[in-house]
Order: C-alpha cells, then structure tokens, then sequence
C-alpha cells in the first residue's frame, strides 16, 4: 500500500541529457543511504549481534562467571548428554532433562498464552467502548492509558501490596461482597502466584491491546455498518461477520507483537512472585543460572533455547499468516 | 424505552469498571504513600490519612535522589542517541528503494523482538571488557538493543509518509541528501520525534533486567532496581509506605507527559503495530 510513495520519481530535469542526469541522481542517494545506514548497522552489530553470538557460543563452553575468557568448549554438554555407569544405567544431564527446565517452558507458555488471550479478549471489549461515540471518551481513553505509563516495577510492587494476604485492599474488597470467606496469600501461595501475574500483566497490558485494536477498527468504514443496520443486521451479528473479519489483521498482529513480548518475560515475576516455582519463567531462569548461581554456561544454553524458540514461532508466524510487518515494497 | 434505558446503562456501567479498574491502583498507591506508622495496616478506601513522612524519608534517608539522577541521565542519553543515529538511517529506509531494503526493515523489526535475556551473557562479557560495569554506561550501551530498532522503525513509517513533492524541489534545487535531511525533513518531522523520543525515554525509564544485571552498588541504579530492591531491616519488614511514595515520583511525571502527548503516544505506537 505505501508502494506508491514510499520511492521518490526523479524526473529528467532538463534538455540536454536526462538519462545521466537522473543515474547520477539515483547513485549520489544510494551512496549516501549507504553511509546513512552504516552507523545504526554497525551499533546495532554490537549491541544485538556479537552478544547473541557470544550468548550462542557461551552456552557449547563450561564458562562461569568468574572465568569468562578461560572457557573452553564442551559440545552440547549443556543441553544434553548421559554416562552409561557400569550396571548399565544411562544417566542424563543437560537443560534437556532437567525438571527445572521443563517447568520454566510450561509456566512461560502457559502465562504467555493465558495473559494474551485475556489481553486480546478485554482489548477488543474496551476498543469496542472506546470505538462508541459517547460523552466522556476522552477522558475513558486517557484513564486506560495510565496502567501502560506506570513502569512495570512500579505497577508489580502496587499490586503486591493490594494483594497483600494480611493488609491487601483485595483481600479485602472480596471479603466485604462476600466472593471468599477468608483472606488469600495470593503471591505467595502457590495456587494464586499464577493468578496474581496474570491479574498484573493482563491489567498492564490490556490498554496497550485496546489502542492496537482501536487503530484497526478506525480503519473500518462507518457506512458498512450503517448499511448493516439499514439491512437489519443485528449488532452481534454485524460484531462476527463485519467487524471482526475486518479487524482480524490489525488484531493478528497486535497478538503475534504481545505473544514474543510475553514470551521474554522477566521483571514481573521477578518482583511479585520471587522463588516461586509456579511462575518461574525461562527467562527468570536463565538469569538466575547466569548470575546468582555462577552457572554462566549453562544459563547461556537456556537463553539460547529461548532465543530459538522465539525465531521458531516468528518463522512460524510469518510463513502460516505471510503477514507483511512492513507495508513497504521489498 | 425501558430497554433502551437499559442498554444505555449497562454501557455506562462498562463504561465506568474500565476506568475504575484503570485507576484505583494508581489510586490507591497516592493513598497509601500518604499514610505512615500503623495507619498503614488498616485499609482505608478513601484518604484519610494525611502525612508526608514517607516522600522526606525516600528523599532524606539514603540514595533514592541519586538514582533518579541516574534513571534521567541514562533515559536522556539513550534517547539522544537513539534519535540521532535512526533520523538518517530512516530517511535511507523510507526515501531511498535498494535492493535488500525488505530485508533489513525485517531485520531491525527482529532485533526489537530479541529476547533480552539472549543477549544478556554476551553483553554482560563487553561490558565488563569495556570497563563499563556498574556505570551508566553500561546502561546507555545496552539500551541501544531496544530503543534503536523502534526509533528506526516509526521513523521510517513517518517518514515515508512525508509528500514526495517537498523533495523532490529540493533535489531539483540540488541539495543533497544531508540538507534535505536537516533542512526539509527535520522541520516536519519535529512532532514524530517528540513522540518517538517519549516513548523511546519511557521504556528506557522502565528498564529493568540489563539495569539489574549491570550495576551493583546503591548509587549506580536506576529507579525500577531502586523501587524492586527497597527493603526494610528484614525480609519481613517490607517499607511499603517508602515503596509507594518512591513509586509514587517516578511514575507521576511519566503519566503527566503521557496524558499530555496522549494523542502523539497513541499514533506512536500504532504506527508499528498495524500497518499489515
């Protein structure tokens, strides 16, 4: 769509020989595109690049954090390997095989598919309120933008202390409209720890959902629903067959966007749910290997794990929806 | 009628759980900040309570003053840079076609993906060689990773979007890319880049994991680690009083700013979002 004007036309300017004139043009701003591209490449090369490959060979090396340059390389040590002892037991080890591990990847896809269902669901109902024209929605659409402005710290240490068990306003509030009868550890208890984050994010992260949405209804023509409502289409009905269909290629990108950034979680659950096996996500994980518990090599391997599983859902992605994020002509 | 009536209220009920639900946390973190002592402990729906004791005992007692220096001298370098090196970068990205430029937009969008925790053991190695551990610049450095791909990107949606025409008078007038940049294009662009420059100062503002894992000491952090590391004299002893009003100053300017340019924040963010 922006094909059309994402190139500039450079006309023959005047007699003589336009068709040099305007290669000459084209060459001075492919040269200076090229040294306009070379600093941000270069910085995006050290800060992005070398470190995920030094990330990548990090985790084939036994590096601690002490003796970063003496590491050597131990091959897929840190993902997978066994010993045969002699009574012919195989003994496993290696990220691969260990539990802790594999909870990490359940409790990061279980959050990241539960928190953006929910985001997607209450995005949609707001963005739909917000698409209404009543009195006060500007006000509605400044109030929703507060959760998105509040750091994300701050926002998990608010909510730890209204989930508070012994003090916490919620406890609090449920108990008076009677919904428990008795005071709940919401972040500590590991029954609620999940329910907690999700109640955190899902609040943090729902206006940012209902802006992406309300962009792509905006883009919906208003006569299509005034015909649907001269056809006598009822609303729910036009909500399926009109609005949504048309509204699913903003809405897909908006959730593939929320997915990955779910997926890397971190600062969260590290403030509300600290040490809860419950909630521990991968990226929890891998920073604890790495730092707190000078297993450099074998964090980095988990870092790499999900580096690799968010390429692998983004290639996904992009070759099942052949979603264009670009708009421009390639 | 009556159903109407209905209809309409059940809107304005809605209407209203979304704000309230929006802001009473916020809310109720101002109320708490303002308690001290065992008013603390009780819970109160409305103020009550008037004290001040918290915001001079966040700003008197230890560093907290000192990490805010620390969180607006890295934001504000990091946005610098940031803006600086992705305006001509953009203007390459939107104003020039070359081969392969698909390609690199896609490459960008993907580094903006990137999983911080998968860079963070290879950054961690260059910043220590660099002798930046426990600097802010460790910080300026590795935010790079984050707000340059989104600089660059919605610049480059900006840009594009900018009439062929003012350039195409210029290039007639001969002025070179530089002076079309810094002389036609800037005057434009002024408001993508307040926008830009905001939410590029919000999320280095808000960083945690790099800032966490590079700094080590009470005056090298930034807010986010301040407010996630603020404890009392045991585990038990959580200050949520000092937590509230020190959350309390670092988030009341970011929801000024962002009530102000809401209009701009919104384009911002929708601009790299649904362009599908």
């Amino acid at each position: 769509m922006a094909s059309t004007h994402s190139t500039i036309r450079i006309m023959p300017t005047g007699p003589g020989h336009p068709k040099r004139v305007r290669s000459e043009l084209m060459r001075q701003r492919l040269r200076a595109a090229g040294w306009f591209l070379v600093p941000m490449l270069v910085a995006l090369a050290i800060v992005a690049g070398w470190p995920l490959l030094r990330t990548i060979y990090f985790s084939f090396t036994n590096a601690s954090l002490t003796n970063l340059d003496g590491a050597e390389l131990v091959g897929f040590k840190n993902y997978l390997s066994w010993t045969v002892l002699k009574s012919g037991r195989v003994i496993w080890s290696g990220l691969l095989s260990d539990p802790a591990w594999w909870n990490a990847v359940w409790n990061t896809v279980r959050f990241a598919v539960l928190s953006v269902a929910l985001e997607t669901i209450l995005g949609t109902v707001v963005a739909l309120v917000l698409n209404a024209e009543f009195k006060g929605r500007g006000l509605v659409r400044a109030a929703i933008l507060i959760p998105w402005a509040i750091p994300t710290i701050v926002s998990a240490r608010m909510w730890s202390w209204m989930l508070n068990d012994q003090f916490g306003i919620i406890n609090d509030m449920l108990m008076m409209l009677g919904l428990i009868d008795h005071k709940i550890a919401w972040t500590a208890s590991s029954d609620t720890a999940m329910i907690a984050v999700l109640i955190v994010d899902v609040w943090k992260t729902t206006p940012f959902m209902a802006l992406l949405i309300l962009a792509g209804l905006q883009m919906i023509p208003r006569d299509i629903y005034e015909a649907a409502a001269i056809d006598g289409v009822h609303p729910v009905r036009t909500f399926w067959r009109v609005t949504l269909p048309l509204v699913r290629p903003a809405l897909m990108v908006a959730v593939i966007f929320r997915l990955l950034d779910a997926m890397r979680i971190f600062d969260l659950i590290y403030v509300l749910t600290p040490n809860s096996a419950q909630t521990k996500t991968i990226s929890v994980l891998a920073r604890e290997n790495l730092i707190d518990f000078d297993k450099f090599a074998y964090g980095s391997a988990q870092s790499t794990m999900l580096f690799l599983i968010i390429a692998l859902m983004t290639i996904l992605y992009i070759w099942l929806g052949k979603v264009r994020f670009d708009g421009g002509d390639r | 009628m009556l159903w109407s009536y209905t209809k309409t209220s059940a809107f304005y009920l809605l209407v209203a759980v979304i704000v309230f639900v929006s802001i009473f946390p916020f809310y109720y973190a101002i109320l708490t900040s303002f308690k001290s002592g065992t008013a603390l402990f009780e819970v109160n729906y409305l103020p009550v309570h008037f004290s001040l004791d918290n915001y001079v005992s966040v700003l008197t007692t230890g560093v907290f003053v000192r990490n805010l220096g620390n969180s607006i001298l890295v934001a504000t370098s990091v946005v610098v840079l940031a803006l600086f090196l992705a305006v001509t970068a953009a203007f390459a990205l939107a104003r020039v076609s070359f081969r392969g430029r698909g390609l690199l937009l896609m490459t960008i969008l993907a580094v903006s993906m990137f999983p911080q925790i998968a860079v963070l053991a290879g950054l961690f190695e260059l910043v220590r060689a660099f002798g930046l551990f426990n600097t802010p610049f460790a910080l300026i450095f590795s935010y790079t990773i984050f707000t340059l791909p989104f600089t660059v990107w919605v610049l480059t949606t900006f840009m594009r979007d900018l009439p062929m025409e003012i350039e195409e008078a210029a290039i007639v007038d001969g002025a070179s890319p530089w002076i079309i940049i810094t002389k036609v294009f800037m005057p434009l662009m002024w408001p993508a880049l307040v926008t830009t420059g905001l939410l590029a100062f919000i999320a280095a503002w808000n960083e945690f994991l790099f800032a966490l894992t590079f700094t080590s000491s009470n005056e090298t952090r930034t807010v986010p680690v301040a407010i996630a590391l603020l404890s009392g004299a045991s585990q038990y002893e959580i200050p949520w009083g000092r937590i509230m009003a020190a959350s309390v100053i670092v988030t009341v300017p970011l929801v000024v700013l962002v009530l102000i340019f809401q209009r701009k924040i919104v384009q911002g963010l929708t601009a790299g979002g649904v362009k599908g």
